[in-house]
């Protein structure tokens, strides 16, 4: 079978000098870039309080979100697997939706709902003194809308396939519906929730356009790191850019690593 | 519920409502815009050309992943994975420092629709592949060998067997890619220059609308937007509850 070999071969080079273009060497120059010489452009972005203060904000902002995304991801996903109420399948289409929906379209509905002049909830909200947009609620939102659907997308599969009789045994045994959930449904979700905590914060530190609208880009304040990757490129601070996507690309990358370690043991 | 109202739901219809407020002739108006609708046109090709590509490359990298054996396909798994992890506005630098004008390797696309295609091309790596790679493991061999001891040829065997319990999986994730790069901003912004009429996509004109102050025309591009997203969802919801039913 030499010609199923030659085959093998050709669609593994295609395969792995596709992803290598597009990919796996754009990525690696970024770190190039960085270290083009030697540490002094991570020194330098490092010292710039900038710098500094949007990935303060960026780590502030995507752990929030996770949190939320963590209590409310469970929650939702309970109530999908083991609720019958009608519009559940429509509830369960537009849990995906801020995974297909623009990013710019999630600022600009934020912008339109938390407004101060005419925002549905924006008015309201504004009378009592609580700001969303242009301050930290606005990008903890704009965060938790983007990454949300990651965490429910892990947790409901699972929880569909470990089904209610290990539930429903607890329960008859007598205990209540904390302790039924805390040392039944939670173990068993354990790798999913974690998986979907490690993907949800890897997109929440990376967020940039509905961050870029509901934020209103206020240097030292209301800008996060992405922001500041594209400011600084266009201000022809090239380094502090290309030092800033490194640490960002770091995080990415090692949280898909941790994920795909994780993951087989998830299996078993 | 609440929560999920006040932030997903609740602004999403804030976008329909302010697009609905100009009235159809206002929404229109917007559309039909040269500009705008140069943008929309752009997107829209760009985005079923680059699924096309994910149908095929994606599935080719499924294939390669599912049935081959090589050193360093841990290190592939991950690399495909990086697209969707890294945050946009990175994946448009790096593609700009290889792709762009001091491109090491001499290839300058940065400022042509070439860069837009490159981009999309990019952030959509994962989800043909991904979706259709569960499917390919769960396939039986022995039926690929059945046919083929039956006289079939390599590629009858692909096109006759296999594709066909493919084929609900790659639709999927060709419509899950097609959603994303409609949707693309981030990695836009660097690369493409936004140059309008040429090179501007929706987001990046919705994005220039509100900055404008213009956020009646703003959320009708959006809900332009929204309306092609919520298609796609829908029709991978009906694909996969098909999946599910012949289960």
């Amino acid at each position: 079978m030499t010609d199923s070999r030659v085959v093998r071969y050709v669609l593994r080079f295609v395969a792995v000098a596709y992803l290598f273009l597009l990919v796996a060497w754009p990525v690696s120059l970024v770190a190039k870039n960085t270290f083009a010489h030697g540490w002094s452009s991570m020194r330098t972005a490092l010292a710039d309080p900038i710098v500094t203060g949007s990935l303060k904000l960026t780590v502030y902002v995507a752990v929030v979100a996770v949190i939320f995304n963590l209590v409310f991801g469970v929650g939702i996903s309970l109530i999908l697997v083991r609720r019958r109420f009608p519009g559940r399948r429509a509830l369960s289409a537009l849990i995906d939706l801020p995974l297909a929906v623009s990013p710019v379209v999630v600022g600009l509905a934020l912008v339109l709902t938390y407004n101060r002049r005419d925002g549905w909830l924006g008015t309201t909200l504004e009378d009592h003194g609580f700001h969303v947009l242009f301050a930290n609620p606005g990008i903890i939102m704009a965060t938790t809308f983007v990454s949300l659907p990651l965490m429910i997308r892990e947790i409901v599969p699972v929880l569909e396939e470990i089904g209610t009789d290990q539930e429903q045994a607890a329960r008859s045994l007598g205990a209540n519906p904390r302790q039924t959930f805390l040392r039944i449904t939670l173990p068993s979700i354990k790798w999913a929730v974690v998986y979907g905590v490690v993907l949800s914060l890897a997109r929440a530190l990376g967020e940039f356009g509905a961050v870029k609208i509901v934020a209103g880009n206020i240097a030292g304040r209301t800008q996060t790191a992405t922001q500041v990757v594209e400011q600084t490129y266009q201000d022809f601070q090239q380094n502090t850019a290309y030092a800033t996507s490194f640490i960002l690309a770091l995080l990415a990358v090692a949280s898909i690593v941790v994920v795909s370690i994780i993951r087989p043991k998830g299996n078993t | 519920m609440i929560w999920f109202s006040l932030i997903v739901l609740i602004p999403l219809s804030a976008v329909i409502v302010k697009a609905k407020s100009g009235g159809w002739d206002g929404y229109w108006h917007t559309i039909t815009n040269p500009q705008t609708w140069a943008a929309i046109k752009l997107t829209i090709i760009q985005s079923l050309l680059v699924t096309l590509v994910n149908v095929f490359m994606g599935t080719l990298i499924a294939w390669v992943l599912v049935r081959d054996h090589f050193f360093g396909k841990r290190a592939v798994e991950v690399v495909i994975d990086i697209p969707f992890a890294l945050p946009t506005i990175v994946a448009g630098l790096v593609l700009l420092s290889l792709y762009g004008p001091r491109s090491p390797i001499g290839v300058d696309v940065a400022g042509t629709q070439k860069a837009v295609f490159l981009a999309l091309a990019f952030v959509t790596v994962p989800f043909v592949a991904r979706t259709v790679q569960p499917v390919l493991e769960q396939l039986d061999e022995e039926v690929e060998e059945a046919a083929m001891s039956l006289g079939a040829s390599r590629l009858t065997t692909f096109r006759r067997v296999v594709l066909p319990s493919l084929a609900p999986a790659i639709g999927a994730g060709a419509a899950l890619s097609f959603a994303r790069a409609v949707s693309e901003y981030g990695s836009l912004v660097l690369l493409s220059g936004s140059l309008a009429m040429r090179t501007e996509v929706a987001s990046v004109r919705i994005l220039s609308y509100i900055e404008n102050g213009n956020t009646a025309a703003a959320a009708a591009v959006a809900s332009t937007l929204l309306m092609i997203s919520l298609a796609v969802i829908v029709l991978v919801d009906i694909v996969q509850r098909r999946i599910a039913r012949r289960d």
